[in-house]
This record gives C-alpha cells, sequence and structure tokens, in this order.
C-alpha cells in the first residue's frame, strides 16, 4: 500500500518535471547559442592576438587569418629586449608590490581606528577618506602633478620621491588606494565580535599588539579581497603613472604596451607588438585561471556592500 | 586610568598620522588647489599665476571641442549603462536560473561561461586598447575586416570613420564590462531562495515571466549598484579612448571625452588653467550624476 502511494507520488512528479521541462525545452539550444556567441567574442580576440605574436612582420600584414609558417619565438626576444617589456615588467612589480603592501598597512589601521575607537572628529575622517570614492582624478591631476614636483624639492628625501621616482608613484598610489580600502575594511572591522580583543587587553596587550596579532588575522577574508581589488587596479593604473613618470626606463608596464602602437610610425616593430601584448596578457590569464574565485570575489565584493 | 587614557590617545594618533598626512597631501590638497588653479590663467611657465575670476568659464562654454566631449559622455552615460546591464541580466538569469534541463539549476558549465566571461576584466584597459587597435585595423590585415574582405564586403573603418569610430568605443567597453556584471548578478541571483523560482514555475510561470516577474524585481537593488557604476565608468573613461583612437580622441574629435581634454589641455597644451577649469566642470557632472543617482534609487526594498 505505502510503496503503491510512493511510486504515484514519484511517477507523478517525473511528470510535472517533463512537462516542465518541455515548457522551457527548445530555448535551451538558443540559450546555449548566445552564451556560446559571447564565449566567442571574447575568446577570439586573445587568441587571435596570441597568434599574431609568432608571425613575421609580412604575415602580419597579409591575411589577417592566415596560419604563421614558421613559429618567429624571436618576436618575444625582441618585445622583452628592444622594447623593453622586461623593465617596464619590472617597474611594474616593484611600483605595485610596495604600493599595495603601503595601502594594505596604513589602510588596514586607520580603517581600524576608524571602526573600533569612537574619539572626536572620528565620523569627520572617516568621511574625509570616503568622500574620495566620489571624486574624479581628472580634477586633481594637475595640482597632483606639481605636488609630487615640489616633493622632489624636499630635503634628503627629495630625490627619492618626486617626479619620475618609483617612490613618489607608490606613496600617490596608496594615497589614492584609501578611500575604497578604508571604506571597505571599516565596514569590514565593525562586523568582527569585540569580545576577544578585550580579553587580551585585560591580559596586558597593547592596542597595538591587539591590532597586529588579534585584529588583523581576525580580518582576513576581507584583507584579501582588498588587496586582490587594490592589486589589480594599480598594475592596471594608466592614468597616474603617465602624468608621474616621464623617463622611459622609469615606466610601467601599461605605459609600455600603449606606447608601442601610438609611438609615431617609423620603423614600427608590429610583431614585436602583439608579442609584447601577449606578454602582458598571458601572466593575467595564469594569475587568472589559478585565483578566479579570489580576484571575481574580490572585485565584486566592493560592489555588493 | 588616566595613563590609560593616554596610551589609547596615542594609538590612536599613531595609527591615523601616517595615511591621513599622504591623504591629505596627495588627495586632499590637490582637489582643493584645482578649484583655485581653475580661476587663474596659469601655463607652468609664469612663476605667480594670474588670477583670471570664471574666464576659463566663460571661454569654456564657447568650447565646441569640449562640449562634443560632454556629449560623447553623456552618450556613454545613458548607453554604455543599458547594453551592459541588459546583456549581462540575459547571460546572468540563463546561466542561473533558465537552465534548460528542469530549470533552476542553470545551464550546463554555467561555471566555466561565467570563468571566460569574467577575464576582460582583469586586463588593464591600456592592454585592451592596444588589442582593440588591431582587431579594428582598417585593412585585410585586421581580424575583423579581414574576413569581412574576404566575404567582398568594402572594409569598415572602425576607427578611422569618424561615424563609427565613437561605436567602436562603446563596443569595447562593453566587451570588457558584461562580464564583471555577469558575476555580480549571478551572486545577487544565488541570494534569492530558490523556493520563489520553483513557486512560480508550479504556478506555471515561463522563461519571460520568471525574468520579468521574479528575477528582475528582487535583483533591483543590484542593477542599480551596477547602474551607478558603469555611470561613473562612463563619465572617468579616458585610458581606452586615449590609447586605442586615432589622434587621441580622433579622428577629428569623434570620440573624445572630458577626461582626455582635461589631459590634453594640462599636458599637451600647458593650459593648466583652463584644464583645472574642465576638470571642475566635470567635478560638478560627476556629483550630479551621483545625486541624481541616489534620489532615483529610494524606493522600497523587497524583504525576503
Amino acid at each position: 500500500m505505502t510503496t503503491m502511494t510512493s511510486g504515484t507520488v514519484a511517477t507523478s512528479r517525473g511528470e510535472a518535471r517533463r512537462v516542465r521541462r518541455r515548457r522551457l525545452g527548445p530555448l535551451g539550444v538558443l540559450s546555449h547559442m548566445a552564451l556560446l556567441v559571447w564565449t566567442v567574442l571574447v575568446v577570439v580576440p586573445i587568441l587571435w592576438t596570441f597568434l599574431a605574436s609568432v608571425k613575421s612582420e609580412d604575415e602580419i600584414f597579409g591575411d589577417a587569418w592566415s596560419l604563421p609558417a614558421t613559429l618567429h619565438w624571436d618576436n618575444f626576444a625582441r618585445a622583452w629586449e628592444q622594447a623593453h617589456i622586461g623593465q617596464y615588467t619590472l617597474n611594474s612589480v616593484i611600483v605595485v608590490s610596495f604600493g599595495t603592501i603601503g595601502t594594505m598597512l596604513l589602510g588596514s589601521m586607520a580603517a581600524y581606528v576608524l571602526a573600533r575607537y569612537p574619539f572626536r572628529g572620528n565620523r569627520a575622517f572617516y568621511l574625509l577618506f570616503v568622500s574620495g570614492l566620489a571624486f574624479p582624478v581628472y580634477l586633481a591631476l594637475t595640482p597632483l602633478f606639481f605636488v609630487v614636483q615640489n616633493m622632489g624639492n624636499v630635503p634628503v628625501l627629495g630625490p627619492f620621491i618626486g617626479l619620475n621616482t618609483h617612490a613618489g608613484l607608490v606613496l600617490v598610489y596608496i594615497a589614492y588606494s584609501m578611500p575604497f580600502t578604508v571604506f571597505f575594511l571599516a565596514a569590514f572591522f565593525r562586523t568582527l565580535p569585540t569580545a576577544v580583543g578585550e580579553a587580551a587587553m585585560v591580559d596586558g596587550a597593547s592596542h597595538t599588539r591587539v591590532f597586529f596579532q588579534i585584529m588583523l588575522p581576525m580580518a582576513r577574508p576581507g584583507i584579501v579581497s582588498v588587496t586582490i581589488f587594490n592589486v589589480l587596479g594599480q598594475w592596471n593604473q594608466y592614468q597616474l603613472p603617465l602624468v608621474l613618470l616621464q623617463e622611459r626606463d622609469k615606466w610601467v608596464l601599461t605605459q609600455g604596451i600603449a606606447d608601442i602602437s601610438t609611438a609615431a610610425g617609423y620603423d614600427q616593430d608590429w610583431s614585436a607588438l602583439f608579442a609584447a601584448l601577449t606578454l602582458a596578457i598571458l601572466p593575467m590569464l595564469v594569475v587568472y585561471t589559478i585565483f578566479q574565485r579570489q580576484i571575481q570575489a574580490g572585485l565584486t565584493a566592493g560592489a555588493l556592500k | 586610568m588616566l595613563f590609560q587614557r593616554y596610551r589609547r590617545g596615542l594609538f590612536i594618533t599613531a595609527f591615523l598620522a601616517a595615511p591621513v598626512t599622504l591623504y591629505l597631501v596627495y588627495v586632499i590638497s590637490p582637489y582643493i588647489q584645482a578649484f583655485y588653479i581653475a580661476m587663474t590663467d596659469w601655463r607652468g611657465v609664469t612663476a605667480a599665476p594670474r588670477f583670471v575670476g570664471f574666464e576659463n568659464f566663460s571661454r569654456l562654454f564657447s568650447d565646441g571641442i569640449f562640449w562634443q566631449a560632454v556629449r560623447h559622455n553623456a552618450a556613454l552615460l545613458v548607453l554604455l549603462p543599458l547594453l551592459t546591464i541588459v546583456i549581462a541580466l540575459f547571460f546572468a538569469f540563463l546561466l542561473n536560473v533558465g537552465g534548460g534541463t528542469g530549470g533552476l539549476q542553470g545551464i550546463s558549465g554555467s561555471k566555466l561561461y561565467r570563468v571566460i566571461f569574467f577575464f576582460p576584466q582583469v586586463l588593464a584597459v591600456a592592454v585592451v586598447a592596444v588589442l582593440f587597435q588591431q582587431v579594428f585595423r582598417p585593412d585585410g590585415s585586421g581580424m575583423l575586416n579581414g574576413p569581412l574582405m574576404a566575404l567582398g564586403v568594402k572594409p569598415i573603418g572602425f576607427l578611422s570613420d569618424p561615424d563609427i569610430a565613437f561605436w567602436s568605443v562603446l563596443g569595447v567597453m562593453v566587451w570588457q564590462a558584461v562580464g564583471f556584471y555577469v558575476v555580480l548578478f549571478s551572486a545577487g541571483l544565488a541570494s534569492i531562495p530558490r523556493d520563489m523560482f520553483e513557486a512560480a514555475q508550479i504556478d506555471g510561470a515561463g522563461r519571460g515571466s520568471l525574468f520579468f516577474r521574479i528575477t528582475l524585481p528582487l535583483l533591483w537593488d543590484t542593477v542599480q549598484v551596477a547602474w551607478v557604476y558603469l555611470g561613473i565608468l562612463a563619465l572617468d573613461v579616458f585610458a581606452i579612448v586615449w590609447v586605442m583612437t586615432d589622434q587621441h580622441g580622433g579622428p577629428d574629435f569623434s570620440t573624445t571625452v572630458m577626461a582626455a581634454e582635461i589631459y590634453r589641455n594640462a599636458f599637451s597644451y600647458f593650459r593648466f588653467g583652463y584644464a583645472s577649469a574642465l576638470g571642475v566642470m566635470m567635478f560638478f557632472f560627476t556629483v550630479g550624476f551621483a545625486i541624481i543617482s541616489l534620489r532615483l534609487s529610494r524606493r522600497e526594498r523587497i524583504e525576503y
């Protein structure tokens, strides 16, 4: 008796599912088509660039979709050496490493104090930082150029933080990364429980120690998201280095890539351009493939707050 | 007790000193200076900039190129969010809800699609700009014009035809942005309880009603966030125009935007005062957009 009833229920469920499937059915094919079209739109330009990076100059100016007769790996050597992609990549790594470490250290310190220590003026400082989210950076561009130029005249430190210095750019990156970092981390610190820190204080730990040894480890998920956000943001930055770094050997990768294509047409090395593009895209592809979950979460975290 | 309070004060000061100093020097002070420089005729060579009041602003109102730039930003402000959100919502729906088999779990392979769609977001705008410069080449060596010419169609001047170049810029921006919003909307969809969709389906809702009656209203908050983000992206666009288009915003200023004109005036013509005045205009456009979108977005939230 019981088995029979359950059998009927099962069949009617299956029946309902079939009805549902029929209703949605033929569109399934069309959905896949739409998704495939967009996949092609995303993947093909990138693969085409990779393909062109091993073509000879003549092949690049010939039919766009011809396959290379031989693989010209020397394009990569020329891009790395003569187009200085190696140097620019190194510069980017240096600037972004220090920029992100500095941003995370100073940003988390400010966010923690503003989130956890009520004092007169707390709200004002918080709003000062967060207001930076709304301003277009282009308004500050001209004065910023002169601020950094004047920094070059500061005694002792000047030569290291003026125009055309990596340390100068690092400081600017840190400052311009503050609004989002403080905004996001302050919100995160507010959600953490207070009891653990208080217990440690009772046991005699200093404020500084509580921050570095208890609160920072507890805030790890938030720290990871914002770090990813800042690394990508600073790595991809083009506007600020364009204004602040005018000497070629100081340039970061984005400037180098943009320059190969905008430089006046004399003696253009197009195959090296494609190799340079590939050298800029491939590492991102590898890093993205490994960390795609964290990267997607890190970049969208801000929008979901 | 007093010692405790002293230590607390010292800690707060020590932790805030460096970030606040950096922020004041490199962010706040340039913004404030910009408003003053906008009222001078500073060209960088004269030691003392001369105060000219609102002269820069009155000149700006008859500057045809600047208003052309503003029109382009305005067009992007409408079109970029519209196209990106429509495409991203459609894909997010297919990937999460509208799957062919039994509905609701999303299409098979949805994870892979999401990973691929998101990738352009990770690339630097400058790199994307150079990449599409090659894709859009005007002759048979261009990725798009090559096949077109093989089919006997006349090549399209994606970047060289003033009537088309703007649409190429818009297309590349949409290309790069869609994946981010697919992921964003997917996260939003994941937080909507499954029962809602199931109940609607049992009541006989098809794909269309599932989308327009359930998905869209429940995602409305996320869509608004997306609209604001994309709006700011449209007002702030610089690198894609500066690097990809002919003559930095050409041909014949047909793709130029506010940010490009500010940069051009400041660092190609060395008109610092005038460039700052353009910056002030851009500031007010951005703040205006922020205020309008805040007012419009005040709507009752759906609790679930």
